[in-house]
């Protein structure tokens, strides 16, 4: 008890010390912080990192009221508003948010289309017909401790949205109303986009809002996902929408990529994806001895055999490089046919052989190159010993020669 | 002794007084007794110092000291050029045994209270050697531009920043700037093929010379010492352990090429874990552990000052040693530098052992 008014002291002191320096009065938080109830007294401890007061902002610019009066009654004027209704947090937002003139004074760069995103999401269309269990501005960005969404601690910061979405649609409770599954953010964070986030602290990797938007909310369509991937997957997109694929998916009115890679769990794509492998996807829409999934077979024998001789060159050199020879020229040539591997693997987007046999040739090429000069830094290594093995005989040799001789020289009696 | 044996020595007898050379050797008595093997490490480290200037000038051939160039030539030396990857590897493992058997020849004297006067001088000149050395391994060790060695040499130049008064002006002078950079691998590069090899030899020169003139010291407290010629018996054991030790080197060429490395990115974070050559880290894990303040001082200047003050004492031994000087044991100066000798080994373990300290 002792420890939560003295803690309360502290805060009051250093709400009160900016108040006392520039004349400012502020009754909301003179009376807040010392209040019992602890709903009451949030706000003000939350406040004191939140965005709005590094922007010089008080309690009255989205309550109302005047913090110049003492009394309560006074304080609460014709202009107080005090706290919105969940439902009417948006507007309550958007007062601000959504004016051009007002957010040009404290970032001319921010957007003010918000509001207007928001009443177009699942969140705002569901809240429009009068369910308040829907997300609003405060559920996604807390209330009166809020962050700018750089800021690593923010709850809208990359890393922090699966958890900050999760909250609501990782609840089996809240979700049973709506009939949607919960292992979204379960299946996400064992997605390759997960593992470039959280592991490699990729800030760029895709989360929910990047796929999904954020204040305009709304799952992507059969139709839109694949500009959705496409925004960070161009390439693929391209080679897909010139394929056989393209046209027999619109037919069939099958989602492009998520056909074949999911999309809450998005596994790191392999070969074993093709034809045949151990995760194949083409056994979803060919039968075996079909012409379309013999082609996957092929692209996969075509892959694994120059894997295996990448590997091969690889090998080669790592075993040069532990017997000692500089082979950081052939590892370097050895990336350009690493590089040839990357594209064939994403050449398979676009189903045709005869590219992708183009590419993986030149990639032999590199490999050929490769394999010789490990060979001859294997040879190196030979030559380095059997040196070593000459010369230390020599060397031996003129040692018990010397030796012989010291002990020539001792047994003479000295002069 | 064949006819143009014979010639070129007649031709050089008057020109160089061989005779006089060699009748110089053999009047020349070097003692023998149990403590002898201590002798041969002055010989090697002159060995293992002709080793360095032959295969630098080699490496001279071939090495850029710019940043653009000089790890590129590194990398050429050691893949393309003809033996550039042994002569290079000869010239970094020499440089580390020769520190090495520099260190041991410095403590074998010491114990054996060889510095005593009137060799004085040559304790004096050997400790110079000391220092040039390490400042001959402090200098190489940026020349491959690499990683390791940028950041090593980062590390090095702030613990030299910490020296009071002079420490900034000395780094400023080191780096050629405020940051290791394109200047300091020039002034590196200067001082490790000009500058220290010039001074080095002079000392050498001096240190050598003192040792012929006075010959080698007889431990205190043995009376009947056994002698040898110095030319041809010593000079004969001298060029056997040459030869073994030319051998182990060669063989550690072959199985352990001295590594190239990554090239130096002056924007990217320092590695974890980066330590100066071996033989600094005594001192780098010393201002490690060292608390921050000690008596309302900084810890780090405190232990350089230390380091310094240290230095300077272990300089003037010979005289502060007034026992050994009257041929007396000084076993005060014996402990002390057995516990030195400890402290180097220990802090020399913990840096790699728990580098995490």
């Amino acid at each position: 008890m002792e420890s939560r008014l003295c803690s309360r002291f502290v805060l009051s002191f250093l709400l009160a010390l900016p108040i006392s320096l520039f004349g400012q009065k502020n009754s909301c938080l003179e009376c807040h912080t010392g209040l019992d109830v602890q709903k009451l007294r949030a706000p003000v401890e939350g406040f004191t990192s939140d965005i709005h007061r590094q922007f010089g902002l008080g309690c009255q610019d989205c309550h109302g009221g005047n913090p110049l009066q003492d009394d309560v009654g006074l304080a609460k004027d014709k202009s107080f508003k005090g706290a919105p209704e969940k439902a009417k947090v948006p507007e309550f937002c958007g007062s601000c948010h959504s004016s051009p003139d007002y957010m040009r004074r404290f970032n001319p760069n921010i957007r003010v289309d918000q509001l207007q995103q928001y009443w177009t999401s699942k969140h705002g269309q569901l809240l429009r017909k009068g369910d308040s269990n829907v997300a609003v501005c405060t559920d996604c960005h807390g209330v009166h401790g809020i962050q700018a969404s750089n800021f690593p601690k923010s709850s809208t910061f990359a890393w922090n949205i699966p958890q900050t979405c999760g909250r609501c649609h990782s609840s089996q409770d809240y979700m049973k109303a709506y009939g949607i599954p919960v292992n979204q953010v379960d299946e996400y964070k064992q997605s390759v986009h997960a593992r470039a986030l959280f592991d490699k602290k990729d800030l760029s990797a895709p989360v929910c809002n990047k796929c999904h938007g954020n204040h305009g909310a709304l799952p992507p369509q059969v139709t839109s996902i694949a500009f959705v991937c496409r925004q960070c997957h161009p390439s693929a997109g391209d080679l897909f929408s010139a394929s056989p694929h393209k046209a027999a998916f619109d037919g069939l009115g099958i989602s492009e990529c998520e056909a074949c890679h999911g999309n809450h769990k998005i596994l790191p794509p392999t070969d074993e994806m093709l034809a045949g492998g151990s995760a194949d996807v083409c056994s979803q829409c060919h039968d075996t001895g079909t012409k379309p999934y013999d082609t996957g077979l092929k692209m996969k024998q075509q892959i694994s055999g120059y894997v295996s001789s990448l590997q091969v060159a690889q090998a080669l050199l790592e075993k040069a490089e532990k017997q000692g020879v500089e082979v950081s020229e052939p590892n370097f040539k050895l990336q350009d046919a690493s590089t040839a591997l990357i594209l064939v693997r994403n050449l398979t987007h676009g189903l045709s052989l005869a590219e992708m046999k183009g590419k993986l040739d030149e990639g032999d090429k590199v490999i050929a190159e490769v394999k010789a000069l490990g060979t001859g830094a294997l040879q190196e290594a030979k030559f380095r010993k059997t040196g070593l093995i000459v010369a230390t005989g020599f060397i031996f040799l003129l040692a018990l020669a010397l030796y012989l001789k010291i002990r020539e020289i001792q047994s003479k009696p000295s002069s | 002794m064949g006819k143009f044996t014979k010639n070129a020595l007649a031709y050089l007898e008057p020109r160089f007084q061989l005779s006089a050379l060699a009748e110089f050797g053999k009047k020349k008595k070097v003692p023998e007794h149990k403590y002898s093997f201590w002798y041969y490490f002055g010989g090697l480290c002159l060995f293992l110092f002709a080793l360095q200037v032959m295969t630098g000038i080699f490496l001279l051939l071939y090495y850029t000291p710019s940043v653009d160039a000089a790890h590129e030539s590194i990398q050429f030396i050691m893949s393309q050029v003809k033996f550039g990857w042994l002569i290079r590897s000869v010239h970094s493992w020499t440089a580390n045994i020769l520190i090495g058997a520099i260190f041991v020849h410095m403590f074998s004297t010491f114990f054996l209270k060889a510095y005593r006067p009137p060799r004085d001088l040559t304790w004096v000149s050997g400790f110079f050697l000391l220092i040039f050395f390490m400042a001959f391994g402090f200098s190489g060790y940026l020349l491959p531009w690499n990683e390791l060695s940028f950041f090593a040499t980062r590390v090095g130049t702030d613990i030299a920043g910490s020296i009071p008064l002079l420490g900034r002006a000395l780094k400023t002078f080191i780096l050629g700037g405020a940051g290791v950079s394109g200047a300091t691998l020039t002034r590196f590069f200067w001082l490790h093929v000009a500058v220290l090899p010039a001074l080095a030899l002079f000392i050498m020169g001096i240190h050598i010379f003192l040792v012929q003139v006075m010959g080698m010291s007889k431990p205190i407290g043995i009376s009947k010492i056994k002698e040898i010629s110095f030319f041809p018996n010593f000079v004969l054991k001298d060029a056997l352990v040459w030869l073994l030790v030319l051998t182990a080197i060669g063989v550690i060429c072959v199985f352990l090429p001295w590594e190239v490395g990554r090239k130096a990115d002056p924007f990217a974070s320092t590695p974890i874990g980066i330590k100066p050559e071996w033989y600094f880290t005594f001192m780098f894990t010393t201002l490690k552990i060292i608390p921050a303040h000690i008596f309302s001082l900084t810890g780090e200047v405190l232990a350089i000052l230390g380091f310094m003050l240290g230095g300077l004492l272990w300089m003037l031994v010979p005289y502060l040693d007034r026992r050994a000087g009257r041929e007396m044991k000084s076993p005060v100066f014996t402990v002390a530098g057995a516990l030195i000798v400890i402290y180097i080994i220990v802090m020399t373990a913990l840096t790699y052992l728990a580098p995490r300290l």
